[in-house]
Order: structure tokens, then C-alpha cells, then sequence
């Protein structure tokens, strides 16, 4: 990991936006390619040692391919797993069995949607929490009102609000991005405090002394300052996000990852759920990637390497 | 230098303070007195320096003239006025950089001005007169990250001089830079506070700063910090830190410090055992 970002102060992406040296903008691919080549590099190897194992167990007859299809064997013919994936409502009465997508846009279709949902939970939770966490610091009666609660429901795994998450949105996209919020809600509330805290004093105390309101510091100093952190604490409860949305999409959505798993599992198809945990692990991989690029677009200010840039 | 010798007697501008104490935590466990009983004024245009071991209270001093913290005993008066809350016309500048990173100088600098809702046209021309006074008018629109640290003190002194302050608290601001560095923003605070006429409170534990910058030295003892001594320095600027006169001073200093460093590592020993 720590060779990407050796590269990338050769290449000056990292700070690049701001004053793009001539290579990065007149070969915009190579520059891309010479900071993060290496890195997919060491990333596939990751994979192919894996997998090549994985398959050696699968030769010397080890690995069952029953229970553990390798991988060649479940993601080789992918049409033939796609057909799993059906986000036609066929039970519906009156619909023709044969409608609605092709599977390979089933498959598409499902991972949009389980996206879609961590999408929602996590922008709710995120902008929910951090409102939260600042009211709590804001006013002090909100704290003794608040916190204690928000401190005993934070530890509760996010499992136990399912039956919640039923009663009150039924089936569906509710339950899954009330889940997702639920889960990172309560935590996340408590990192905006953590973060608000631990606010270099010297920065509040030159707002004070110009004179600054309560309001404007919490506007333009602690709200600024708490940001890198918090987007840091955003990309560690992505994988809660993940996690979350998949048992509350096995109960009963229509369709979702989740859903497919649950399914896989119910008519004893191992091969199924390798494949659907590939889609999953990609897709996390994907929106990591992604929150990290935001990370450096919008706190260009963070010196390389810290605020979980690295990581 | 002859006008501001005789400018000392404060009247209703510069800073009083009057049997001022400060003890942290008071009537818990942690109760600590850090000063006590400091009677001290400050002339207009008057440089003083704080000089004192580490956790002398000479900080908590400067905290307490900036209005960041109450006194627990004594007052403090500031142009007339009992000082209650900070104001813009009494800035603090920190030992490690404060400057804002996720706005760039101009913006730092101004950042009082946009407090008050200035306009964005009066903040510029503000930013880049008093980057001007501090030599950084080129540097108006980097980040202070891409500043040296000698750059970024001087932003921080600009971002100051920008709320016109009265008086000017300083809590090691130089302490983080390298020895060259150092002397550089001496001389350079000098030229400022000569042309600005604010008075200079300036907290070092570095003795030959002391003696470079202030009118009158403030020799504070140790746990709770008290006014030990005040020496006056004539000799006029830029000194010459090798002169016989301040030899002198030093040998005066030294002897001064000394029983103070000695008790306060007494007192942190005995504090390190018996925890």
C-alpha cells in the first residue's frame, strides 16, 4: 500500500488538482497507471495466490467441489449463474414468467439496487449523525438528554433492530436503508463527539479572540475542522453498510444481494454464493476506492498520509 | 526609544493586571494554582517579555489577558476596560502554527474581518496590505501547507496585525523554529511592532530572546508562577547579544533563573516518583 503513495508524490497526483504538472495532463492514462499500477498489481497477485490455492485443493481433492467450487468452476460460466438472478415479479399474478430482463441485466439490476440501498442508509446515517453530534456539543441539555441513550444503543448489534426494521417499513427498500442507518447511526454519532473534542483548542481560541459567536466557530472552524476525521470514520462503516444491507435484504426485498445469498443458500447452491461474494467484495473495493479519491479532492489540506489518505 | 521610556505610566490605554491568580480545577482533586498574586502593567507600545521555566504560568497569563480564561482572584483591565471575554483588539499568536489549512492565506488572514461580515473586497485589500508588512504579498493565495514554518508564524502575525490589536499576546511563537529562523523573525517582529504601536506581551523561555526584544523582562518564579523580578533592558536595537551590557544581563538572568529551574524539576521529580 505504501508503494502507491510513493508513486504518487513522484507522479504529483496527490496534490495535482491544484497545479497538474504537464505529464499528468497531457497523459492523463499513463499518469493514472504509474501511480496505481502497482498497487493493482500487488492486488491481483493477492488474488491469484488465493485463488491458485483454492484451485490446488480443489486438483489434489481436498476442497470438495461440492461444498467449495473453486473459482473457476463458479465464475466460469457466468450465464449460467446470472439466470439465478430474477428481478422480474413473476409472482405477481399476471405477469408473464418471461418478462422483464435479460439475466445479465438481472444481475446489473441487483447489484444497482443493494448499491443503491447502502447508498441511502449511509448518506441518512452520515448526515443524520453528524447533525446529531453537533447538537449534543452544541447545547448542553441535549447532551444529558441524548447521549446517555444514544451510548446504550450504540453497542446493539444492528441484527437486533431486524424485526424493527419490519414491523415498521414491512418489505421492501425501508427495511434494508433503515437497517444500514441504524446500524451506523449510533456509532458514528459518537465519533462526530469524539472528532468535535478533539478540535486543535488553538483554532477555536483564534476564532475567540476575533471575535467569533459560538455559531460561527461551530460553522467555520469545528465543522471544517472535523471533517477529514469523519470522512475516515465514513469509509470504516462502509463495510458495516455492506454487511448490514445483505441480512436485511435476505429477509425479503424482492431482490438484492442479500436476497440472492439467502436464496443460494436455501437450495444448497455453494457455487451461487462464492459467486455473489465475488460481486459483493468487488463492489465494496469499488465505493472504498471511491470515498478514498473524495477524501483527497475535498481535504486537499491533509499533509500525505494522514487521516487514513494512506490506508 | 526615549518616548517610550517615559510612555510607561499606563493610562487608560495598555494592559493593568492587579494581584491576578489562576488556579485550574479549583476545590477538586486536580486543584492546581498556576499564578498568583501578579501585579503587572503593560505601556502602550510597550514590549514586555514573560521569561520563566516551563509551567511557570507564564500561558496561562497570556490566556487570561486574551479574555480566553477567567482569573480566579484580581482583575485584569485592558484600555480601561475589565477584561471579561476576548476581543479583537487583543490578539494571541500560538507557538505551533494555528493558521486555518483548510483556507488559504488571504483567507486566514481576513478571517476576523469576515467574522465581523466584512466585505470581500475590503478583506483582500486588508490581506494584502498586512501580508505586505510581513513580507509574504506574494504568497497570498497558497496554502499553508505549502508554507515553511517560519512563513506560516509570519501569516499568523499578518492574520493578527489585520484586527488593528492593541495588544499583541504571544505565546512562543518562535519556539518550533530553527535557530537561524529564530533571529530572522525577531528582527522582523521588531520592524512590525515598531511600525504598529501595539504593545508586545512575549512569553519565551529562550533568554537570549528575552534580551534581543523586550523593553522590560518579566522574571516569573515557579508552581504557582509569580512575578519574581522585572528588569529593564535600555540598550537600543537591533542588540548585540555579545556585548559586555549583555553579558551582564544574562549573568543576571542566569542567576536569577536558576533557583527556579532547580525547584521546578524538584517539584516534577517528586510529582514523577510519587505517582
Amino acid at each position: 500500500m505504501s508503494s502507491a503513495r510513493g508513486i504518487g508524490v513522484n507522479v504529483g497526483g496527490q496534490g495535482g488538482y491544484r497545479l497538474p504538472p504537464a505529464s499528468a495532463l497531457f497523459h492523463p492514462l499513463l499518469a493514472f497507471v504509474r501511480q496505481y499500477g502497482p498497487k493493482v498489481g500487488w492486488s491481483l497477485l493477492s488474488i491469484a495466490l488465493f485463488a491458485g490455492l483454492w484451485e490446488f485443493l480443489w486438483y489434489i481433492g481436498v476442497a470438495d467441489k461440492r461444498l467449495l467450487p473453486p473459482p473457476h468452476i463458479f465464475l466460469g460460466d457466468f450465464a449460467d449463474q446470472a439466470k439465478n438472478f430474477n428481478t422480474a415479479k413473476r409472482w405477481e399474478i399476471g405477469v408473464d414468467p418471461n418478462s422483464g430482463p435479460t439475466p445479465t441485466e438481472a444481475v446489473l439490476i441487483t447489484m444497482a439496487s443493494s448499491t443503491a440501498r447502502v447508498l441511502a442508509g449511509l448518506a441518512i446515517a452520515a448526515i443524520a449523525s453528524l447533525c446529531m453530534g453537533v447538537l449534543i456539543r452544541y447545547y448542553a441539555i441535549a447532551e444529558k438528554l441524548i447521549l446517555p441513550m444514544v451510548t446504550l444503543l450504540a453497542p446493539v448489534s444492528p441484527v437486533a433492530w431486524l424485526p424493527v426494521a419490519i414491523f415498521l417499513f414491512g418489505i421492501g427498500n425501508g427495511p434494508a436503508i433503515f437497517m444500514v442507518f441504524i446500524a451506523l447511526f449510533f456509532t458514528m454519532t459518537l465519533a462526530t463527539i469524539t472528532q468535535i473534542d478533539s478540535v486543535n483548542r488553538n483554532y477555536i481560541n483564534v476564532a475567540r479572540t476575533m471575535g467569533a459567536s459560538k455559531r460561527q466557530i461551530y460553522a467555520r472552524v469545528i465543522l471544517p475542522a472535523v471533517l477529514p476525521g469523519l470522512l475516515v470514520v465514513l469509509r470504516l462503516n462502509l463495510f458495516g453498510a455492506w454487511m448490514v444491507v445483505l441480512v436485511a435484504e435476505a429477509t425479503g426485498v424482492g431482490y438484492g444481494l442479500g436476497q440472492i445469498i439467502s436464496m443460494a443458500r436455501n437450495t444448497f447452491n455453494p457455487g451461487l454464493v462464492f459467486f455473489t461474494i465475488v460481486i459483493i467484495g468487488l463492489l465494496g473495493f469499488t465505493f472504498d476506492f471511491a470515498l478514498r479519491l473524495l477524501q483527497k479532492r475535498v481535504l486537499f489540506w491533509l499533509p500525505k498520509g494522514q487521516g487514513g489518505l494512506s490506508g | 526609544m526615549g518616548e517610550r521610556l517615559q510612555s510607561r505610566s499606563p493610562g487608560p490605554r495598555g494592559v493593568r493586571c492587579a494581584g491576578v491568580g489562576k488556579v485550574w480545577n479549583p476545590g477538586t482533586a486536580r486543584a492546581h494554582e498556576a499564578l498568583a498574586d501578579v501585579t503587572l502593567d503593560i505601556a502602550p507600545a510597550e514590549f514586555i517579555v514573560l521569561l520563566g521555566p516551563s509551567g511557570c504560568g507564564k500561558s496561562t497569563l497570556l490566556y487570561l489577558i486574551a479574555g480566553l480564561e477567567q482569573p480566579t482572584s484580581g482583575r485584569i483591565m485592558a484600555n480601561g476596560e475589565l477584561v471579561v471575554a476576548p476581543a479583537p483588539d487583543r490578539s494571541l499568536i500560538f507557538q505551533e502554527t494555528s493558521l486555518f489549512p483548510w483556507l488559504n492565506v488571504s483567507q486566514n488572514v481576513s478571517f476576523g474581518l469576515s467574522i465581523r461580515g466584512a466585505p470581500a473586497e475590503e478583506r483582500r485589500e486588508t490581506a494584502r496590505r498586512v501580508l505586505a508588512r510581513v513580507g509574504l504579498a506574494e504568497a497570498i493565495d497558497r496554502h499553508p501547507d505549502e508554507l515553511s514554518g517560519g512563513m506560516r508564524q509570519r501569516v499568523a502575525v499578518a492574520r493578527a496585525l489585520a484586527m488593528q490589536p492593541e495588544v499583541l499576546l504571544m505565546d512562543e511563537p518562535f519556539a518550533a523554529l530553527d535557530v537561524q529562523t529564530r533571529v530572522k523573525m525577531q528582527g522582523f517582529l521588531l520592524d512590525v511592532w515598531e511600525a504598529s504601536k501595539a504593545s508586545v506581551l512575549f512569553v519565551t523561555h529562550h533568554m537570549d530572546e528575552a534580551i534581543a526584544l523586550a523593553d522590560r523582562i518579566v522574571v516569573f518564579t515557579a508552581r504557582p508562577g509569580r512575578i519574581k523580578a522585572i528588569v529593564p533592558v535600555d540598550a537600543p536595537r537591533p542588540r548585540d547579544l555579545t556585548s559586555p551590557a549583555s553579558l551582564d544581563l544574562r549573568v543576571r538572568l542566569t542567576a536569577l533563573l536558576q533557583d527556579e529551574v532547580d525547584r521546578a524539576f524538584a517539584e516534577q521529580e517528586a510529582i514523577s516518583v510519587g505517582a
